[in-house]
């Protein structure tokens, strides 16, 4: 059975991606699986309070290591290293970790075979109970790691397995801010974008980019103006760009200082009486049409 | 001086904040601001000025020549990111997944996958007075920022090393991106909200820069819309609030429009003043 996935996205952060994912969820209820695969600052865990039942690390990307007792100084490594992850410390070839890429070139090309790549922690998965009454599969990037479009995919992965066992025909995912990989490995794959903006030059400029980059993905997109009273003029102005690039012109949301209030009580606006629950209420309504007339 | 202005979450005021110390500044001073926010780079609706040069900024990824290769399948065995792939009869390069470790290109016994060039972001400069300002856009549709961000520390270096204050407006999150971003900062000021999604998005930001060992301070913008958690936190971490911004829709106004506000807005200047009295204190007692 097919899973209809619907990613949540901004280009530009601090637009509400997060705040109206969240709501859809609880709207959802059980009918779908969540994934927050914003893992560079996961919030979603702050309103949907998942139990985080089930967790294992997961290691994506290598990291080179080097075995100084086979080292004999040739220095190769170093030579064919193009990220300079690779110095002469006191004597000893040594790999400065935050640098190393994990392309495996230095492993190859050593003559003692003294260089093995090693699997790198990039974080933890969790699979959560919510409660919406659903589950919900989200991460936390490790420290200082690298390649969360990995992490991503792997939440995303997890997240398709869950829908599956469960004989779930929706996912909802909540993207992260940004244009590049992690916002990209949370697209492929998807059936529909809901983005999420507010009127400003900066939101506008930033919707403009990551429009570009669902076209050429060759989704379909809808799009949420979030405060869209805080300037009239400049939610004309997105209004005319989503008419002209054909996205579904979602909802005009207020702003409204309940969705900072509803946070702090760790619920989402949906739980609140308030015009933009009642809105938010709306558009799942049309999302559920969508994915009636596609599954 | 090379002062950060990042964040964690997005949307809390870095551009807000880069864009209105620089050009304060540079109402007295020399000033250098650098976007480094490539994936999404919005300075520049801010600030105007003379452009001075445009910059293509290249990656390097290799190019399948058929005719040299006698499809041994080593390039497609030896990359780990998927970036060539051996496809019956012949090799399909993803550029956008190749990291340019060259390993491919380099251990091909015939030679058959030479690099090329491949355009992946842009550098501009632009100069108004007193400031400098440094714009890098990553092209739609590539996935690695770092390496621009990079490429663009290293131009700010050996272009601008005789501006003393220079401000790095970085991208939101706190992987990879960030840490190249703030680089060799002198000081980091984090910009949060005080709200639930602020607060643990300042934490995960404020763990970042202590591994990279970074002198913070914070800065509260849209004070008064949640509620005293982030305050609380900074206190218990020893965090320096340097300065904070009441939530104020003539700065949204402002800022929709595309317009400066510290000098409309007296609460904009204060912070401004606050946050350079701040990075001009000797350093005793770092985070």
């Amino acid at each position: 059975m097919m899973v209809y996935e619907v990613v949540i996205l901004s280009g530009k952060g601090g637009t509400g991606k997060t705040s109206v994912a969240a709501s859809l969820a609880v709207l959802a209820g059980s009918s779908a699986v969540v994934a927050d695969c914003d893992v560079d600052a996961a919030n979603m865990h702050l309103l949907l309070r998942p139990d985080f039942g089930r967790r294992y690390p997961f290691y994506g990307g290598e990291l080179a290591v080097i075995d100084q007792e086979r080292c004999n100084r040739c220095g190769l490594c170093a030579d064919v290293c193009r990220f300079r992850a690779i110095s002469l410390v006191n004597g000893r070839y040594t790999i400065q970790e935050p640098d190393c890429e994990g392309c495996g070139y230095c492993a190859r090309v050593c003559p003692e075979q003294a260089i093995a790549m090693r699997d790198r922690l990039s974080g933890t998965v969790f699979v959560s109970a919510i409660r919406s009454g659903s589950t919900m599969v989200h991460a936390r990037l490790a420290a200082g790691a690298e390649n969360s479009g990995k992490l991503v995919a792997r939440v995303r992965q997890e997240a398709r397995e869950v829908a599956d066992l469960s004989g779930l025909r929706l996912m909802l995912i909540d993207g992260a801010p940004g244009i590049g990989c992690p916002v990209i490995s949370s697209l492929s794959g998807a059936h529909y974008v809901i983005l999420v903006t507010e009127p400003s030059q900066p939101a506008l400029h930033d919707l403009e980019r990551i429009h570009r980059l669902i076209r050429n993905f060759r989704i379909p997109a809808g799009c949420i103006i979030n405060k869209h009273d805080l300037d009239r003029e400049k939610t004309a102005q997105i209004r005319d760009f989503l008419s002209l690039n054909q996205i579904d012109h979602l909802a005009d949301i207020p702003y409204d200082e309940r969705f900072t209030g509803a946070m702090i009580e760790e619920k989402t606006i949906v739980e609140t009486e308030s015009p933009a629950g009642q809105l938010l209420s709306r558009v799942w309504d049309l999302l559920q049409m969508k994915i009636i007339n596609k599954t | 001086m090379k002062i950060a202005i990042a964040s964690g979450k997005g949307g809390t005021g870095k551009t807000l904040l880069s864009t209105n110390l620089a050009a304060w500044l540079a109402l007295s001073q020399p000033v250098l601001l650098v976007d480094l926010d490539v994936e999404e780079p919005n300075d520049s609706i801010f600030i105007n000025g003379k452009e001075e040069s445009v910059t293509s900024f290249y990656t390097m990824v290799p190019e399948w020549k058929p005719r040299q290769c006698t499809l041994c399948g080593l390039c497609s065995e030896v990359c780990k990111f998927h970036a060539v792939i051996q496809l019956g009869d012949r090799i399909a390069v993803f550029d956008d997944l190749c990291h340019s470790c060259y390993a491919c290109s380099e251990l091909c016994p015939t030679g058959a996958l030479p690099m090329r060039k491949f355009k992946s972001g842009e550098v501009r400069s632009l100069s108004s007075g007193n400031l400098r300002f440094v714009e890098s856009r990553l092209e739609v549709g590539r996935e690695q920022p770092v390496p621009l961000i990079r490429y663009t520390h290293e131009l700010v270096d050996s272009r601008y090393s005789d501006v003393v204050i220079q401000i790095f407006d970085c991208p939101p999150g706190t992987s990879c991106p960030v840490v190249a971003a703030v680089g060799r900062a002198d000081l980091v000021i984090l910009v949060t909200e005080p709200t639930p999604f602020g607060l643990n998005d300042l934490k995960l930001a404020v763990d970042t820069m202590r591994i990279l060992g970074k002198r913070c301070g914070v800065v509260i913008n849209r004070q008064g819309v949640g509620n005293d958690s982030v305050i609380e936190y900074c206190k218990q971490e020893r965090l320096p609030v340097i300065a904070g911004i009441s939530f104020n829709r003539d700065i949204a106004g402002y800022y929709a429009r595309g317009e400066l506000a510290f000098d409309k807005i007296g609460t904009v200047a204060e912070a401004l003043r606050q946050i350079m009295e701040f990075a001009l204190t000797p350093v005793n007692d770092g985070i």
